[in-house]
């Protein structure tokens, strides 16, 4: 047990199997037979600066000159330097890469400080100074440790009408009622009013009428018809404002992300991203963004997948408030761009 | 737990492995005096702010005004628990120095992509590029630390729901699906698996716990992909965008056994540190195979030296486990020895899991090193 906690860099959800693991002693033979020796306790011996406090007392040793090290597992694990009136001196590796779950301290003969920690399998030696002078002991690799934890959820299916799942838009119709697309771990859509009250909810996960897989954007527009980017599908579903089927356009690869600009004529932007932004297979068919009327009519096209400028490298949100000013944000491209789209310098083929 | 031990005897028959093959290469170099080359070092000479220390130091360059950068695991990576899944960040530092060792600043403070430091590299414009092999990832910044561009692309999250709890019953738990961050945006890494050829990767940046970058004189990037499942190396252009790759998962000719380095020389041929196999493979500017270089232990790290005439430093560094071996050999590019320096330990001139070598100058080197959480000097005479 003890060496799976250590092996995990962030072993903080792990050490309760250990806490139980210390069992109880067993009674002492000599106890009854041996007079008590008189003794006392030294009250607040310690003075701790504030917001500086004692988790578990886990190691003390002192030096030559009667300081006293204290190993604690606080917050983090922390080594603190008391001198011999008990007045904070200093404390030991901050932040240290061999500090996670402390164990003992020992300070040898020429004052230097030993940590042993079983959370990281190291032992420290500083010098009286706090500089690390040795390390015994290896960190084990924590990527190999990795999948001993909580990891990928699956579809939950709960459709429950105040807990979402992994949800991924929302988006407001003029008469402020919400949509919100839920989402990776549920696969539907669902509406409130402005209040936040629960309307209604449509969709479970497939690829029939009605299904989603993977809803990840949404928008609304301003006849309150509502956009859902359907991307596992491949498809864009237009709603009625109730939730109802009106339309479908199958036509624009998989939108990742979609957007409708204002003013008086409105149009939707839907982005057939480079999904994983690195299996470059994928590269030759995806990348564009496409233009289209509301009623689906693709007016054009632009850009294509890499990571250079200009280009897309997997597109996760778009902002298309002025229709040819937009924002892109990529998710492997660490960046957002701005984009502008001259469409009077379109060349027709017809 | 049971799983847990059936890993642990894995890994303890890689170690088997592992010596066994190292024993294997120390036993061919007795056949063949290599000459030693004496040296001064200084395994104390860079200058930390109060309360940050170096970690296992896994990659150190110089750039070439001379400042040092050091790419190290310290501190701890974190993990947040989420509704259903686990994320998990930090846990490594890029730090740079002055020629005298004085500290200057810290690069890509909270960077999403630094989990587990691996190389440190700095390109003839002096971009600092570093290789993660936790985010599997390689970050470019320019001179000033400014980010550039990223390759590939950190799971989303811990990739596998073992089930509620730790596994304390002694049963197993289920076995994961292939890959970390399984899920909709991170069904990522795990290259390899599922593929008819093993190692050969997907197509792009895509790593597997990446070793090594390197360039071209055109700027091309090669990336060393690495030491995971995948066993190839792959190229992008200077904008970053994926080029080719090669290699998969073996013994034979231009088939690699973990990567653990990449240098290019002058003349734009390729040297990999097929670790795996004992062994350095060269090859031309389009990785056509030329030759390989053996006797030289097991090459944890390797640097190629500026200048006029360039040399090959490879390092035979010890495992965690042992502190046998770990000198470093000094070779001609032809793979002609010149002559070894060093030995495992702990000790000031003692080198510890040395995993990043710079030869900017062929005789004043830096050299990190993971088992003594340090950066040493070493100068060869």
């Amino acid at each position: 047990m003890r060496r799976l906690i250590t092996c995990v860099g962030a072993g903080v959800v792990l050490y309760i199997g250990l806490v139980i693991a210390q069992g109880g002693g067993a009674p002492a033979k000599a106890k009854a037979a041996t007079p008590e020796i008189p003794y006392d306790s030294v009250p607040n011996f310690f003075k701790l600066p504030a917001s500086l406090y004692m988790g578990e007392g886990i190691g003390v040793a002192t030096n030559s000159k009667g300081h006293v090290f204290v190993f604690t597992r606080s917050g983090e694990t922390r080594l603190l330097e008391f001198d011999q009136n008990g007045a904070f001196v200093k404390e030991f590796g901050v932040g240290s890469y061999g500090f996670a779950f402390a164990h003992a301290v020992r300070v040898d003969k020429y004052d230097n400080v030993w940590a042993v920690d079983e959370g990281t399998n190291v032992i420290t030696k500083f010098s009286p100074e706090g500089k690390i002078l040795m390390v015994l002991g290896k960190r084990p690799d924590p990527l190999d440790q990795l999948s001993l934890l909580p990891g990928a959820g699956t579809y939950s299916g709960a459709n429950k009408p105040y807990s979402f799942h992994r949800e991924t838009d929302v988006a407001w119709d003029a008469q402020d009622n919400i949509f919100v697309t839920d989402g990776y771990s549920d696969s539907r859509v669902v509406k409130y009013d402005k209040t936040g009250r629960f309307v209604k909810s449509v969709g479970t996960r497939g690829n029939g009428p009605m299904q989603f897989s993977t809803p990840h954007a949404l928008a609304v527009d301003a006849s309150g018809l509502v956009y859902v980017a359907d991307r596992g599908n491949s498809r864009i579903h237009v709603l009625n404002n109730d939730l109802t089927a009106k339309a479908m356009y199958d036509n624009v690869g998989a939108p990742w992300a979609i957007c409708i600009s204002q003013g008086p004529h409105q149009y939707l932007y839907s982005s057939n991203s480079f999904g994983s932004g690195s299996d470059w297979r994928q590269a030759e068919t995806t990348g564009e963004v496409y233009k289209m009327e509301l009623d689906g009519k693709v007016l054009g096209r632009f850009g294509r997948a890499g990571k250079a400028l200009k280009e897309f490298s997997s597109i996760h949100q778009m902002d298309c408030r002025n229709p040819n000013e937009l924002y892109v944000a990529e998710i492997t491209a660490w960046r957002v761009q701005k984009i502008l789209l001259h469409p009077e310098k379109m060349q027709t083929n017809n | 737990m049971m799983r847990f031990a059936r890993r642990v005897r894995k890994d303890q028959a890689y170690v088997l492995i592992f010596l066994a093959a190292a024993i294997a290469g120390g036993a061919s170099l007795g056949a063949q005096a290599v000459p030693d080359i004496s040296y001064d070092a200084n395994a104390d000479f860079l200058t930390l702010p109060p309360n940050t220390f170096l970690g296992e130091v896994a990659g150190v360059a110089t750039n070439s005004k001379g400042h040092l950068f050091v790419y190290t695991r310290t501190g701890h990576a974190v993990a947040t628990l989420g509704d259903e899944r686990t994320f998990y960040h930090g846990g490594s530092r890029l730090f740079q120095f002055d020629q005298a060792g004085k500290f200057v600043k810290e690069i890509g403070q909270g960077t999403y992509a630094m989990n587990f430091a691996q190389q440190v590299r700095v390109d003839p414009q002096d971009n600092v590029w570093i290789v993660d092999s936790g985010s599997n990832m390689v970050v470019k910044f320019d001179a000033d630390g400014r980010l550039q561009f990223v390759l590939g692309r950190k799971p989303e999250n811990i990739g596998v729901r073992p089930g509620p709890g730790m596994p304390s019953d002694g049963k197993p738990p289920a076995e994961p699906p292939a890959g970390r961050g399984a899920g909709p945006e991170g069904g990522r890494g795990g290259g390899g698996r599922g593929n008819a050829v093993p190692g050969i990767g997907v197509p792009g940046d895509s790593f597997n716990r990446p070793a090594d970058v390197a360039w071209d004189r055109a700027g091309n990037v090669y990336v060393a992909d690495g030491f995971g499942a995948n066993s190839r190396i792959a190229k992008f252009n200077k904008d970053a965008d994926f080029q080719k790759s090669w290699g998969q998962t073996g013994s034979g000719p231009g088939q690699f056994n973990k990567i653990r380095g990449i240098a290019i020389d002058n003349a734009g041929n390729i040297y990999v540190a097929d670790a795996g196999n004992n062994r350095i493979q060269v090859f031309d500017g389009n990785m056509n195979y030329k030759s390989e270089i053996k006797n030289i232990g097991t090459p944890q790290a390797i640097c190629i030296s500026g200048g006029a005439t360039q040399y090959l430093y490879t390092s035979n560094s010890n495992d965690p486990e042992s502190m046998e071996h770990g000198e470093i050999y000094k070779l001609r590019l032809n793979g002609q020895v010149v002559g070894k320096f060093g030995k495992a330990g702990k000790m000031a001139r003692e080198f510890g899991m040395v995993n990043a070598i710079d030869c900017r100058s062929d005789t004043n080197l830096v050299l990190g090193e993971v088992w003594n959480w340090r950066a040493q000097r070493v100068t060869l005479r």
